[in-house]
Formats: structure tokens, sequence, C-alpha cells
């Protein structure tokens, strides 16, 4: 068995709303072994979403430590952390957030203005990233002139074009019909199986759930069970 | 793709509102480019038109008060003083005063063309001719232009001041000479008469003059030499002020206004506008990309980069606008050229430098509060929001 990829040790994570502090984790500890594929459930309100935001780098825990591959990210300023997720983290979001005004190669190039790159391999890397998600043929479309299932798959992408070690995504199929869904969760369970991406994927969707390797259950901060996918 | 492409997709992302932009900045920087065009023409010819050893004598009152004809040989003889003259002001018009009126002195010939030379060039003979004439006229080349006046022609010159004897505002005049400036792009609108016809046939006035021009030995002799005149003239009943042409002219030019102020204060107001539009405008634009802005930071854009970004593209807008503007400006200067009473108007080097760094200004203000709101932005704040 591989070992960790991520570790997080008493984690504690609290939201000022006004004058009242909320605690969304207190002294929280999981750990995500490398080449893993975790769903992570719960209601709203659990901290599925913050707890993914931890591990992304994109919000800083109160109190604990997170290690990523043997080093630990929390202690990391900001400017490190943007690097340290550029080289090491892919996001996928529900809404795809693709920018508009860029075309589908473009998009999926983003990430990759962030490395020292040629142009002429950028445009390898993108070929490559757009051809695993099926897109070869609408490099040049705008989002707006692709399905959501087509948009969703640009966006995996961009999470896969700089080769990271983890995924993370927020519901990424909370916005498509069950067939298109069912395409996406395909797509992310190949990138799993046979690229060895470890992906977190926070959903609602007990079907969504089926495709991971192993479910965790969130509520009120603390983990509540576990389960195993397909 | 560079941040440049994506700075430049950005700032076209709503065409309709970046193309008024940019209009609104060009309007800014037509009026700038025209409005400094003219200052900087206006600072040359009084440099080019002023030789630094001629000075102006004037009645103290101000130069539309006149000196008696008396004064213009104690004058000459002053000392450091090495040649002198002396015009008036005509009120010159052909035909109709109010569409019609230029500049027009009366002149003593041979002093003036001594005291004028570099800025009176034609052949000698008509020199001679107008020394010669008693009604002779020489005329500017643009001025004869317009009216087709060629030499040889009799004209009929009005005065908006003075009258004839006989009643009549308008002295016929031959045209002798027809001068050219000290530059073939030098604005020559002026035109010279005789005197000795103006002093002989005019119902008031007569034995006065408008003011005197002379040279000194030099520059550094100016001051000694204004002072001993208008020593001379102190407690008289027509006091009278000695200046060096420049401040003279600069003088003149001003009786509408500190030009300088005016001007500052035009462009000041346009900059002020264009400021609050575009900076009102670029907060709206980046704050519906409080999203995208989000993204960009998740997926490895350090906030610094990310505000070179938001600056760049308000840089840029400001560049595009000014660069607009001064090119249109420049075309519209060279339009006006034939208009202005200053010479020729070029698109000085000077004035695109100064364009350039108040675009770069403009552009970094108007982007500074976005930009620094975009660097401020946590992703999860702004990946909350669509």
């Amino acid at each position: 068995m591989p070992g960790d990829l991520i570790t997080l040790s008493r984690v504690s994570k609290s939201y000022r709303r006004g004058r009242e502090s909320i605690a969304i984790f207190d002294n929280l500890s999981m750990s995500i072994p490398q080449g893993d594929f975790v769903a992570m459930m719960g209601p709203s309100g659990s901290g599925k979403t913050t707890l993914l935001n931890l591990i992304g780098g994109t919000d800083r825990a109160d109190a604990g430590e997170i290690v990523f591959d043997g080093g630990r990210i929390d202690t990391l300023s900001e400017s490190q952390l943007a690097a340290w997720r550029a080289a090491n983290v892919g996001f996928v979001f529900q809404f795809y957030n693709l920018m508009p005004v860029l075309t589908a190669a473009e998009n999926v190039e983003l990430p990759l203005m962030l490395t020292g790159l040629s142009h002429r391999k950028r445009r390898q890397n993108v070929e490559t990233a757009l051809r695993i998600v099926e897109l070869a043929d609408r490099a040049r479309h705008k989002p707006k002139e692709l399905s959501g299932g087509q948009q969703q798959r640009v966006a995996i992408a961009r999470a896969i074009v700089s080769d990271p070690k983890l995924l993370l995504c927020d519901e990424p199929t909370g916005d498509l019909d069950r067939a298109t869904a069912d395409e996406i969760l395909r797509m992310l369970q190949l990138l799993n199986r046979e690229l060895g991406k470890t992906i977190v994927m926070v959903t609602h969707d007990p079907e969504a759930a089926k495709y991971a390797r192993r479910t965790l259950h969130l509520d009120k901060g603390r983990f509540v069970e576990q389960g195993t996918g397909s | 793709m560079t941040d440049l492409d994506l700075v430049a997709r950005n700032l076209w992302r709503k065409p309709l509102r970046t193309i008024l932009l940019i209009i609104s900045i060009l309007v800014a920087f037509l009026i700038f480019t025209i409005l400094i065009g003219f200052n900087f023409a206006y600072e040359r010819s009084l440099d080019e038109s002023s030789r630094a050893n001629r000075l102006v004598v004037n009645n103290k009152i101000n130069f539309t008060e006149s000196l008696p004809y008396a004064y213009f040989n104690r004058i000459a003889r002053a000392p450091g003083v090495t040649d002198a003259t002396h015009a008036s002001w005509f009120g010159a018009f052909y035909q109709d005063q109010r569409t019609s009126r230029f500049v027009g002195f009366a002149v003593d010939p041979e002093s003036y063309l001594r005291v004028y030379a570099e800025q009176i060039l034609m052949p000698e003979e008509q020199k001679q001719a107008f020394i010669r004439e008693r009604t002779g006229v020489i005329v500017g080349r643009d001025l004869a232009e317009k009216y087709g006046w060629r030499i040889g022609d009799t004209i009929p010159i009005s005065s908006n001041i003075f009258s004839q004897r006989d009643g009549s505002r308008a002295w016929d005049m031959k045209v002798v000479g027809i001068f050219s400036g000290a530059r073939p792009s030098d604005s020559t609108t002026a035109l010279y008469f005789q005197y000795a016809y103006y002093n002989e046939t005019i119902t008031f006035g007569r034995d006065q003059i408008g003011s005197v021009s002379l040279l000194t030995t030099g520059p550094e002799a100016n001051d000694a030499t204004a002072r001993a005149i208008d020593a001379q003239f102190a407690n008289s009943s027509a006091e009278t002020a000695t200046v060096d042409e420049k401040t003279f002219s600069r003088s003149f030019l001003q009786q509408a206004g500190d030009i300088n102020f005016i001007i500052t204060l035009v462009v000041s107001a346009a900059f002020a506008a264009i400021l609050m539009i575009v900076g009102n405008t670029m907060v709206t634009a980046i704050r519906e990309r409080t999203n995208e802005i989000g993204v960009l930071k998740t997926i490895g854009f350090s906030s610094p980069r990310v505000l070179r970004m938001v600056l760049g593209e308000s840089v840029l807008l400001s560049l595009i606008g000014a660069g607009a503007g001064v090119v249109l400006g420049g075309l519209a200067l060279k339009a006006l050229e034939s208009q202005a009473p200053f010479g020729a108007l070029d698109l000085e080097p000077v004035v695109v430098a100064m364009a350039f760094a108040i675009a770069v200004l403009l552009g970094l203000l108007t982007g500074l509060i976005p930009a620094v709101s975009a660097l401020r932005m946590s992703i999860i704040e702004a990946l909350s929001r669509r």
C-alpha cells in the first residue's frame, strides 16, 4: 500500500459570523493515501467544502498540521501556497468556472502559464489533456458553445494538464443530468485508476459516491462512518 | 498564451463598454494634444519671433495708449541703443470688419525693415519700393493669398479706429511687396504701411506712435537700457514701460487671460472626469469577474500577479485611448495650422512623451482600487460569488 499523500492532524477551523464564532472542525485528524479516490458526503454545513479548501490550500486552519507528500503546507506563505497549488493540485468545480473569454484550449492552458514550459510543450500538453477528456475537436470553442458536460470535461482537462498528484472536485456533477454525470464520474474514475491521480470529491449524490474507492461521511465536523465504493 | 493575451481578452470581454471607454479617454487626450500643441507652438513662436537684444517701449498705462512721436528720437539716442523703429496699431480690416480683420501697423519703413530684418523676408527691390512709395503697403504672403492681392494692386484698407479728414475710413494702398517669415511655415497674416501716409491723413492722434522697438548692444545691456529709457520719461504725461520683446509678446497674447492657466484647467478637468468614469467602470468590470479572479488564484496565480494583470488591463485601456487621441490630435493640429497665429503646429515628441506618461498614470490610478481589491480578495469569498 502506498504512503499517505495527505495527512491532517488535530486540525481546527472556525468561522466568525458577526460576534459569533462557529466551529467547523475541532481536532480533526485524517489521512488519504496516494492513489485513493475518496468521496466526501454529508449534510450542508457539515464541513465538506471547508475540508476540501484546507486540503487544497485555499483556506487556512486555525490549528493543527496539514501535510502533503511529506511536507507541511499549513506553514507556507500565501505566495508559496499559490505555487504549491499550481504544482500539486487540480481543481474541478460544480459550475465548471471556465473563463468565458478563452477557448477550451486556452482555458486548459491557464495552469501551464505558471510553469516554465515552452510554447510548443504547452500546446502538446493541452492537446493531450483535451484528448484524455475526449474534447480534442472542441479545442477552439468558447465555453458558451459547449454543453454543461463538455464544459466540465474542459475543467477536468484544466485540472490535469499540469499533471498534479491530487484532484479536488467540489460537487463536480451537481449541475449535470444523470447520464452526463455518469460520464464525468467514469472519467474521474479512469484518471484515478489509469493515471494514479489521488481524488477527493465532495458530493451530495450517493450515486456519484459509488464511483469512489471509499466514502467518508461528515457530520458536524466529524467523520461518522465510512463506506466502500465500486 | 501570455498574461498580456489574457489581459487583452478581458479588456474586450464587453466590446461596446470598452469602445465607449476608449472614446472617453480619446476625447480627453485629443483635448490635451490640441491645447498642449497650441501652447508649445505659442511658446516656440515667442522664442523664435523674439530677439534677445530687442526691447519694446510702450506707454506705462498699457500698450493701447500711445506715446508722443517726439519720444522716438530721444529713445533712439538712449545709451545702449543701436537702432530703433516705431509702429502704430491701425485696427485694419478689408471690406468687412466682422470677418476680415488682421494685424496692420503704420511703420517707418526703413528702420522697421532693419530692426525686424529676420522676420520680413522679401526681395530688395520690394523693400526699396516700400521705403519710396508713400502709399505703399507690404503684405504677408498668407494674407495676400487669402485675398488674392498681387504686387501693383491698389487695395482699400479700412480702420476700425481711425477715419480720414473726408470722413472715409478706407485708405487706398498700393501693394509694393509680399513678404514671408523666417520659416516657410510661419504664419504671415500682417501688413505694414507708411507712418507718414497714416499720420498725414488721420483725424486724431496725429504725431503719436503706438510703440518703439529698439535693438541694444546685446542682451546684457537690456536692463540698463530699459531703466535709462523709463527714467528719462518718469513723471511725464506719458511714462514709459520698457521690456524685452518676449515679455511684451507674452503680455500681449495674454490679454485674453493666462493661457497656460486656462490650458492647465481645461486639461485637468478633462482628465479628472475621465479618472472618475474609467475608474468607476473598472471597479464594476472587476467586480463582475470576482469569481474568475478566485479561480485564477485557486489554480495558482499569485495575488501580486493578479494585481499586475488588473493594472495591466486599465493601463492598456488608457494607452489605447491615449494613442488614438494623440494621433487624432496630431491630425487636428495639422488641420488647424492655417488658422493658428503662432506658425507651425507640430505634434512635438515631448507632447507624445507627456501623453504616454499621463496615460500610464491614468491607467494605474483607474486600476488601483479594483487591483487592490483583487489582491486582497480571499479565494473562498471570491468563489462563493457567482
